[in-house]
């Protein structure tokens, strides 16, 4: 009997604990969204929509989404190849490149705040090299543009190293005979990263994308920290909505806005990089 | 004969050789990067007040306490300082109370419905957790969890239970269940046998996935500024003080939170990969 019971009851402690504060509260919140007093109601999604903030904050969490996460992409690409060849002092740089994890959003933007603030670094080394006289301000109201591409280096910064892990791991599995052949036949480095590498990476990619994309949607404290209001995202909106203008109902409405976008591209990865089960390694 | 041979040897050695220099600049520009903002942050943080807001800036620290003695000073940072590690700390025993018997039950055990709960368990990965604070937070102001740390523990937990799951249950799988088993032979109950035998070799492991979990709580920043006003955790009294405070409060507040962090990541650097469990398959 025993063995029978026993793993479900190992399991139950996190099973019950996921139902009621994983599970639950997603039913709720998408109650929220379209319930008022317990009855039926679209009434708030149109508020959410009729806001003039709204289209601006769904197209900046967009956007920087799909700027950041494909550079990240690369840029951990790069990394995690380099990790690969690397003979002595592995664990050292794997361990420096990996450091930004331990780091959380808010931490990072007040990081690139220092750098771009009116007084920063960036104007300091801009000034000591005499391009410019005068502090210029690159995080103001009328600044957007910089403010995104600050935004943009604050999470390439801070969020690749999750890739990197996941793309390192991944590398780990590919056997090393393929390469050992692909030398023997003549295939340059290039060759072997575009025809060996990169197609028995995919699932790690798959993995990694889903998983940086979903985080890249949830953007908020970096946001804050480096732009204030000037550059709204739809998170940062749904915290104003919820604190400031206390309507629930409307904050639960962007939830699913988020939940909603979330889904859509996790489904596309899912899709697009389907990894055919006989050719998994 | 010998020198024809030395000959082409070290062609080929000064063919490789820029190769390699570009290898090593590379490694070398990319811990800079990863490096160079920490270490601006740590000048400011090591600057005085007014050393801070100068212009331009010096890149080397004035090695003068006052902008963290302000910090420290300042109304409620010391007690949102507590509540960041009691929160943190309360996370970190139900992320590993809950998810480490559900690790061993995954690895030790076949048994119907195990599919759906690591399905389940992945999920998680796939929602946009801190987005739970909203629903939570009316939920919690009904059975009184509102504003306190419990409450706010149990949002993290959901973001680290994933974690604790995944990392424990490749812990478990490493230990071969053939020493299970022969203490059982020899008289140990399965209790027992999984105390005296299995706890050991797997104790390290777990207290890296804990102090994981530790560093996913005290960096949450949405979830803890939606649930907490009075019991502000660090994160959540940073991100409301961001349009007031000065800047060498942010600076000093930005590098109190990723000190820990460092040491942290320092810590579980072995168990790096294992916490990207799905990355391996």
């Amino acid at each position: 009997m025993e063995q029978r019971s026993l793993p479900y009851l190992l399991l139950l402690p996190a099973t019950l604990f996921l139902c009621v504060f994983f599970i639950y509260p997603f039913l709720l919140v998408a109650w929220q969204a379209v319930s008022q007093d317990g009855s039926f109601t679209l009434e708030h999604f149109r508020t959410m929509a009729d806001h003039w903030k709204f289209s601006t904050a769904f197209w900046n969490t967009i956007l920087l989404a799909m700027a950041v996460v494909p550079l990240q992409l690369a840029l951990a690409l790069l990394m995690a190849t380099l990790v690969t060849r690397m003979g002595a002092g592995r664990d050292v740089i794997l361990y420096i490149w990996t450091i930004p994890l331990g780091i959380s959003d808010l931490a990072a933007g007040i990081i690139w705040l220092a750098i771009f603030e009116q007084t920063g670094f960036l104007n300091s080394i801009l000034s000591s090299l005499g391009l410019i006289d005068q502090p210029t301000t690159w995080l103001g109201y009328q600044d957007k543009a910089t403010i995104f591409i600050a935004v943009v280096l604050a999470e390439l910064w801070r969020a690749t190293a999750i890739v990197l892990v996941i793309l390192v791991a991944g590398m780990g599995l590919i056997p090393k005979e393929y390469y050992e052949a692909a030398e023997v036949f003549g295939a340059g480095p290039w060759k072997r990263f575009v025809r060996i590498t990169l197609p028995l990476l995919r699932p790690s990619i798959q993995t990694a994308l889903i998983l940086r994309t979903i985080l890249a949607f949830e953007v908020f404290a970096v946001v804050a920290a480096l732009g204030g209001t000037n550059l709204p995202v739809l998170m940062g909106e749904t915290y104003v909505w919820q604190f400031d203008l206390q309507d629930r109902h409307v904050a639960a409405a962007y939830a699913l806005v988020i939940l909603a976008i979330s889904i859509a591209f996790t489904l596309v990865f899912l899709r697009t990089l389907r990894v055919p089960k006989e050719a998994r390694i | 004969m010998t020198t024809a041979t030395a000959t082409a040897a070290a062609t080929a050695a000064d063919i490789r050789r820029p190769a390699r220099l570009l290898f090593a600049a590379t490694i070398v520009l990319l811990c800079a990067w990863v490096l160079a903002p920490i270490y601006l942050l740590t000048v400011n943080a090591l600057s005085s007040p007014d050393q801070v807001n100068a212009f331009p800036k010096s890149f080397v620290p004035g090695f003068e306490m006052g902008s963290i003695t302000f910090f420290l000073q300042f109304g409620g940072v010391l007690r949102a300082l507590f509540n960041s590690i009691l929160v943190a700390g309360i996370t970190m025993v139900l992320a590993i109370g809950l998810g480490a018997p559900a690790g061993y039950a995954l690895s030790r055990f076949e048994f119907r419905g195990k599919g759906t709960f690591r399905i389940m368990v992945l999920m998680t990965r796939a929602f946009p957790l801190p987005l739970l604070a909203l629903p939570l937070a009316v939920m919690f102001i009904r059975t009184g969890l509102d504003d306190t740390a419990i409450g706010l523990a149990i949002v993290h937990t959901t973001l680290a239970l994933p974690f604790a799951v995944l990392i424990t249950f490749s812990l478990f799988s490493g230990i071969p269940v053939e020493l299970e088993e022969a203490a059982w032979t020899l008289g140990c109950t399965r209790l027992q046998a999984f105390y005296k035998v299995v706890l050991p070799l797997v104790l390290p492991g777990i207290a890296a996935s804990a102090v994981f979990a530790f560093v996913i709580s005290w960096n949450e920043v949405f979830a803890a500024a939606v649930l907490t006003i009075e019991n502000r955790t660090l994160t959540a009294f940073l991100l409301q003080n961001l349009d007031v405070s000065p800047l060498h409060l942010k600076f000093a507040g930005g590098a109190v939170l990723v000190v820990p962090a460092l040491i942290f990541i320092f810590a579980v650097r072995k168990y790096l990969f294992a916490m990207w469990g799905i990355a391996n398959r």
